[in-house]
């Protein structure tokens, strides 16, 4: 599904991303961890299509399609999404009609018709129960005022309601005490499938114990230095990242 | 002839075919006499620097109306609030259309104010309140007194408030090549009483017209006053728009601004708190393109302690459009904890707009808060990213932002139905549709 080669990545003439090679596949849970610094961020922004970081070699492609020259907007509504790490607070838009517009709009970029009212409701009850967010909650401007654990929430709850085909999770875990984030992981683990992947970028091996990947990456000053399974999260839970840069090193 | 000259010079006629009450003929003649010692504020007065009026000055403005002319209610029902029921006083190129109006005395009066200035019954608040807040030398302001005749006259007694709200309606319909209107307001608020107003100056055509207006609002203690100025006018229009607040003890009066049009708006706006524990509120949303100029020009001048003042502009400017804010703030030294705010934001959307904003803050009284904050800025890019990750393309994600930015101060609009309205024309502006009703 997703298909990254040598993927190198700058911004304001600094490279950041120093040859990324990664493939995901359908039903696929991958997790990139890494020391703060390493490219993480950038790696997920990149795939979502931020125009401030300059794409110098290499590709990313989407279901073989190369996604260099597709606009943000396109990639999401090709499937791709990103949780943010630190969502925008857009005052005076509600939750609700700011999915409504989103969901419109890629609809409207597929040929459809706008979702009736009725099932655009029923859509948005459904999904808000399975995070766990009162309905009161989304009448509120879109993150204005929320709490660290309540945006993580409503971004999650936004991955709900537009069922992308590759999600990335950059950082949901951060801000999240252990019941909110138990929360947020049980809503991702619900709405995997066998047709879709979800890209987790963590600091930290915590919110792996709930959204148990298939494979683990280490990232390390933009480039991956280490995959392997989910047991290289504990190891490196244990070790720290030192050791790995070490590694690198030699 | 210049058109300072040809104003002084129709004066008298204008006198003699005016049926005059006595103190109101000698503040009309010391007004033209002001405004013949001034003439036209030019681009040298500090208040006027980045605001010229040289180009309306050459226009041949037609002073007076020579024919009536009437317009369909279905032609300009687009401009009412017609979606909730008010009362109405409208004129048409100065003239008051009564088939167009709903005015009323029942309790309240709310009509018209050449019925004010010349019939008895008015006398005695005419006397008490009319060109008593406005200013006797700024030059527009004389020139308004001077022409002083036609407008809307409304009175709220002691804790009364009319079943709705009041709108003030000036159409030009363009049949003269180019009109000057000078309508004159009255809006007195007894003690504990209310009253809800929204006013609007409309072009039917391209023609020229330029709109001098003077309103004087008189606001008792504990009386709340609503206004809300649309300004949407056509491309030949031009305002200027002169508002004296005079404010007892316990007031509330809350000016809302929204300017989406016109060719040069010009609109200052002056509170002045006599009394205590009074509230002053002033919010604008400015949303101009093409070559469209607004200068917005307040004054809050704390008279009294213990009184509030909140100003929240938003401006967002494209294309070739200029804006002016300029926000005066005296407080005196006996106006001890006076809490004064002022914020005027900005976006600029094209590098040919322009934007000159300036606090000005004159303070003698040691205990107070008062805070001003002006900001120019473009479109937050991590903003912009975020809504397009969500599919939203970057022509809706611009403008659900500069929604979001003005947002605000809509939430203070009272009357649902207006704010729908004014909902609508700011999506309109940004040439958008959002996808969800405002």
């Amino acid at each position: 599904m997703l298909k990254i080669n040598n993927l190198h990545a700058q911004v304001e003439d600094k490279e950041i991303l120093k040859g990324i090679n990664l493939e995901m596949k359908a039903g696929e849970v991958h997790a990139i961890m890494g020391p703060n610094g390493s490219g993480k961020s950038t790696l997920a922004s990149v795939i979502a299509g931020k125009e401030n970081f300059e794409v110098t070699d290499g590709s990313v492609e989407l279901d073989g399609e190369d996604l260099e020259d597709i606009s943000p907007e396109e990639r999401a509504h090709k499937g791709v999404f990103l949780s943010f790490q630190y969502p925008v607070e857009i005052p005076g838009v509600s939750v609700t009609n700011f999915m409504k517009t989103a969901i419109n709009e890629s609809r409207k970029a597929k040929g459809l018709e706008e979702m009736p009212a009725k099932d655009m409701l029923k859509l948005i009850r459904e999904k808000s129960e399975l995070l766990e967010i009162d309905r009161k909650f989304l009448s509120r401007s879109l993150n204005e005022g929320f709490s660290g654990g309540e945006k993580k929430r409503n971004e999650i709850f936004q991955m709900a309601m537009l069922e992308p085909k590759l999600a990335i999770l950059d950082e949901t875990d951060s801000g999240l005490d252990i019941d909110a984030l138990r929360i947020v992981a049980n809503g991702v683990n619900k709405l995997k499938s066998k047709d879709n992947a979800v890209l987790v970028i963590t600091h930290y091996q915590r919110l792996l114990d709930y959204i148990v990947p298939d494979f683990v990456h280490v990232l390390h000053n933009g480039k991956i230095v280490k995959s392997g399974g989910k047991e290289l999260a504990l190891e490196l839970e244990e070790k720290g990242y030192d050791w790995l840069k070490q590694e690198a090193a030699v | 002839m210049e058109l300072k000259d040809k104003l002084v010079s129709s004066f008298i006629a204008f006198e003699d075919n005016v049926d005059v009450e006595h103190s109101v003929h000698d503040i009309r003649t010391e007004a033209i006499k002001n405004f013949e010692a001034k003439g036209f504020p030019t681009k040298k007065e500090e208040a006027w620097k980045y605001t010229s009026l040289n180009n309306l000055r050459k226009i041949d403005f037609s002073l007076f109306p020579k024919t009536e002319n009437t317009i369909e209610y279905k032609d300009v029902k687009q401009y009412f609030l017609h979606e909730i029921d008010t009362y109405k006083i409208v004129f048409v190129d100065g003239v008051y259309s009564s088939y167009l109006s709903e005015t009323t005395h029942d309790g309240v009066d709310i009509c018209l104010m050449s019925a004010a200035l010349t019939k008895d019954m008015y006398k005695p608040v005419i006397d008490v309140y009319f060109n008593k807040v406005a200013s006797k030398d700024e030059s527009l302001t004389t020139l308004n007194t001077a022409f002083s005749k036609e407008g809307a006259y409304i009175y709220i007694p002691k804790n009364k408030m009319p079943k709705k709200p009041i709108e003030i309606l000036h159409f030009s319909t363009g049949n003269e090549a180019s009109l000057l209107l000078q309508p004159r307001n009255l809006v007195v608020v007894e003690e504990n009483a209310e009253v809800q107003i929204i006013e609007r100056h409309q072009s039917l055509t391209d023609n020229n017209v330029l709109t001098n207006a003077v309103t004087e609002v008189f606001a008792a203690d504990n009386a709340i006053v609503d206004i809300y100025k649309l300004q949407n006018d056509n491309a030949n229009a031009s305002l200027i728009d002169n508002t004296y607040i005079d404010q007892k003890n316990k007031s509330v009066v809350k000016v809302h601004t929204f300017s989406f049009g016109g060719k040069l708006t010009r609109n200052n706006l002056n509170f002045y708190q006599n009394g205590e524990y009074i509230d002053s509120i002033m919010k604008g949303v400015t949303i101009l393109g093409e070559k469209q100029h607004v200068d917005h020009h307040t004054l809050v001048h704390h008279i009294e302690p213990n009184c509030e003042s909140h100003q929240d502009y938003k401006g967002i400017y494209g294309e070739s459009s200029t804006g002016v804010f300029n926000g005066k703030i005296i407080v005196d030294k006996i106006a001890q904890k006076t809490n004064a705010f002022q914020q005027n934001n900005n976006i600029l959307i094209s590098d040919k707009a322009t934007i000159n904003t300036k606090p000005q803050l004159e303070i003698f009284a040691d205990d107070v808060k008062c805070s001003h904050g002006c900001t120019i800025g473009q479109l937050d890019e991590d903003a912009l990213f975020y809504l397009q990750s969500r599919g939203i393309p970057i022509k809706e994600a611009r403008a659900l932002l500069m929604y979001a930015f003005a947002n605000n101060v809509l939430e203070s609009v009272r009357i649902p139905e207006l704010k729908s309205r004014i909902n609508a024309l700011i999506a309109n502006k940004l040439g958008v549709s959002l996808g969800f009703d405002l």
